[in-house]
C-alpha cells in the first residue's frame, strides 16, 4: 500500500547507494524532480536503467551518482549529444561508466520479462548487428518448435523504479495517460516503486482500461507539481524545448555543469525551490 | 515549372516521394520524419505514420522535436505502450516501410549509430541503436536518409549497429523472416539503390545540378553508377510550398532558441 510522503523522504527510504534504479518515461513524464532529489542526497554507485537516458541521466552521470548505465538511445532529443554521458564514456569523467547497451526493442521486452517474473526476454532482433559482440548479455536461443534463432536478453529487475504520473487518489492509486512508454512495465518489474504525481485528487474517475497502477504495487506516492519539467505532462504542461536546447550549452563544459548542479540542485531545498529559481532567472532574462 | 531549392529540400522531397499512399511507415526522428510528413501532406494522405513512442497513425501539424512529443499523441489514431509498438506492430509484421537516418553507412547499407573509433575507447560516442536494428529487420523494406560526405559514406564501418545487406560473404547469417532491407538510400546528392545481384548500393538518380565527380568526391569508396542512372525530377512548386509551410509552422511553434540559466 502506497504511503503519501515528501519526495525527500521517499528517496531517503527507498533509493540506496549501489541500487539498480530505473527512472522511466519516454520523452513524456520523465521524473526530473526525483532525479534531482537523488543528486541532492548524493547517492553513489547506482546502476541506472533507462531506454533514453535523456537530460535526467546526463545530470545523474555528471553529478557522479552512476557506476553503470543500461540504455538503448543516448542523445538529447531534437538537439544533439548528451555531453555528460559522452564525457563519462569517452574520458571517464567524473568516474568510469560501465555501459550495458541494448536496442529499444530489447529493453522494452526486458522490462516486460521483468514485470512477468521471467528470467529473460525473447524477441526477433539484432541480426547482423555488432552489439551482441560487445555486450555478453545479448545472446540467442533456438525456438524449440521451429528452430528459429531468436535474441535472448536478461530481464530488467530494478531495485527501485521511479515514474511520474498525472494523478493519484487519497489511497495512492495512480492514473497516467498519453505516451506511456515502459512505465507500467518498469514499475511492475521493480522491488520498490516511487511515483511522483502532478496532483492528489479525490477520485481518479478513470474509465475502464485506463492505465491505473493500484496503490498496493506502489511504496511511495509524492505530490510533485511540474515534477516532469523540462519534459512534459500531457494535459498539464508542455515540453520546455528551450531548456533542452539550453542544456547543450550548460552540459558541454565540466565547470559550467558543476556550477549549474551546485546552484540549481545542491543549492535548492527541493524541486519547487528549483522551479522558483529557474522562473525568477527567466523573468529577469525577459525583463532585460 | 521549377523553382530554386536547397540540397536538403531536394533530399527531403526525393525521400518523401518514395513513400506510397496507404503505406504503413515506422518513422525515425529528423529528416525521415520530415519526409514522411511531407508525403502525408502531398501524395500520400493515407500513409500511416508510426513512431516508436507508440503513436500509431500520427498526423502532427508541426514536426516533432522528439519522438514522443505530445502533438504525436494528440493526433494519433491510437497510442500504445512502447513494448506493444515493438512486439505487436513491428515484430507483428505490420510495417511496410522503416524510415531511418544514420551517422554512417557502408556500400551494403549497413548503418552505424554507435561509435566512431573502438567500442571500448571511442573517439566519438554516438547515441546508439534506438529502434533501428529491429526496424531494419522486421519492416518489409527500409528507406535510409542521410547527408552524403566522406565522413558519412565510409568504406568500412567502425561498428555495425543495424544490418542492411551486410555483405555477400556473411549475408547468409541473417536468419528468420526478414524484409527486403534498404531498397533506397536518399542523400543530398542522389538516390542509391542496391544492385539486384551484388546488393551493393549504386547511384540510380542524380539530383539536378550535381555531378558524378561531386558524388565520387563525397563517398568513401569507389562508388558505382547504375547503367540506367538518370536525373532526379526537381521538387515541384507544390512540394516546395508544402515543405516550407511545414517548416515555418514548426519554427513558429518552437519559437526562437532561448537560453535559460
Amino acid at each position: 500500500m502506497a504511503d503519501w510522503m515528501e519526495l525527500r523522504e521517499a528517496v531517503a527510504a527507498f533509493v540506496h547507494d549501489g541500487d539498480c534504479v530505473a527512472l522511466e518515461g519516454f520523452t513524456h513524464l520523465i521524473p526530473f524532480a526525483a532525479g534531482h532529489e537523488i543528486i541532492r542526497q548524493q547517492r553513489r554507485r547506482l546502476s541506472l536503467v533507462r531506454m533514453t537516458p535523456d537530460l535526467i541521466y546526463d545530470q545523474l552521470i555528471g553529478a557522479g551518482c552512476a557506476a553503470r548505465l543500461t540504455f538503448s538511445w543516448g542523445g538529447n532529443p531534437g538537439v544533439g549529444s548528451l555531453h555528460r554521458f559522452r564525457d563519462a564514456v569517452e574520458h571517464d569523467w567524473p568516474a568510469p561508466l560501465d555501459i550495458d547497451e541494448r536496442s529499444h526493442c530489447d529493453l522494452a521486452n526486458a522490462y516486460v520479462a521483468g514485470a512477468s517474473n521471467l528470467p529473460f526476454a525473447v524477441f526477433r532482433g539484432y541480426a547482423g548487428s555488432d552489439l551482441p559482440s560487445v555486450n555478453p548479455r545479448i545472446r540467442s536461443i533456438e525456438c524449440p518448435f521451429t528452430g528459429e534463432k531468436l535474441a535472448a536478453v536478461p530481464s530488467v529487475r530494478p531495485d527501485v523504479t521511479v515514474i511520474h504520473a498525472q494523478k493519484a487518489d487519497a489511497k495512492g492509486n495512480v492514473l497516467l495517460w498519453g505516451i506511456l512508454g515502459v512505465q507500467k512495465e518498469a514499475a511492475l518489474a521493480a522491488k520498490r516503486v516511487i511515483v511522483t504525481v502532478e496532483e492528489k485528487v479525490e477520485s481518479l474517475n478513470a474509465p475502464p482500461n485506463s492505465c491505473v497502477l493500484p496503490s498496493w504495487v506502489i511504496h511511495a506516492v509524492c505530490e510533485t507539481p511540474r515534477g516532469a519539467t523540462p519534459s512534459y505532462a500531457h494535459g498539464y504542461y508542455e515540453r520546455d524545448n528551450r531548456f533542452y536546447r539550453a542544456w547543450d550549452g550548460i552540459s558541454r563544459d565540466r565547470e559550467k555543469f558543476k556550477q549549474w548542479v551546485d546552484r540549481f540542485i545542491l543549492g535548492t531545498e527541493n524541486f519547487s525551490e528549483f522551479l522558483a529559481l529557474q522562473s525568477e532567472l527567466e523573468n529577469k532574462a525577459v525583463a532585460l | 515549372m521549377s523553382a530554386s531549392f536547397s540540397a536538403e529540400e531536394m533530399m527531403t522531397v526525393a525521400a518523401a516521394r518514395l513513400l506510397s499512399n496507404r503505406a504503413v511507415c515506422f518513422v525515425g526522428i529528423g529528416i525521415p520524419s520530415t519526409a514522411a510528413n511531407l508525403a502525408r501532406l502531398t501524395h500520400a494522405p493515407d500513409a500511416v505514420l508510426i513512431y516508436e513512442s507508440g503513436t500509431i497513425g500520427a498526423k502532427p501539424s508541426v514536426l516533432p522535436l522528439s519522438i514522443g512529443d505530445g502533438n504525436l499523441a494528440e493526433t494519433a489514431d491510437t497510442v500504445v505502450s512502447t513494448p506493444e509498438v515493438f512486439r505487436y506492430w513491428l515484430q507483428g509484421d505490420r510495417i511496410d516501410v522503416g524510415f531511418l537516418g544514420a551517422a554512417q553507412l557502408d556500400k551494403f547499407g549497413n548503418l552505424n549509430t554507435t561509435v566512431v573509433g573502438s567500442y571500448r575507447n571511442p573517439q566519438v560516442r554516438l547515441p546508439g541503436a534506438g529502434g533501428a536494428p529491429e526496424i531494419s529487420y522486421s519492416a518489409r523494406e527500409t528507406l535510409i536518409v542521410l547527408t552524403q560526405s566522406k565522413r558519412t559514406f565510409v568504406e568500412k564501418l567502425d561498428f555495425i549497429t543495424t544490418a542492411g545487406f551486410l555483405n555477400r560473404r556473411n549475408a547468409g547469417e541473417r536468419s528468420g523472416p526478414f524484409g527486403k532491407g534498404p531498397v533506397a538510400v536518399i542523400t543530398d546528392l542522389c538516390i542509391l539503390r542496391p544492385d539486384a545481384v551484388t546488393q551493393e548500393l549504386m547511384v540510380a538518380h542524380i539530383h539536378p545540378g550535381v555531378t558524378r565527380q561531386t558524388i565520387g568526391a563525397r563517398t568513401g569508396w569507389a562508388i558505382k553508377f547504375a547503367p540506367e542512372c538518370d536525373e532526379t525530377l526537381p521538387p515541384d512548386v507544390h512540394e516546395l510550398e508544402v515543405l516550407r509551410a511545414l517548416k515555418a509552422r514548426t519554427a513558429a511553434a518552437y519559437g526562437v532558441q532561448g537560453v535559460v540559466a
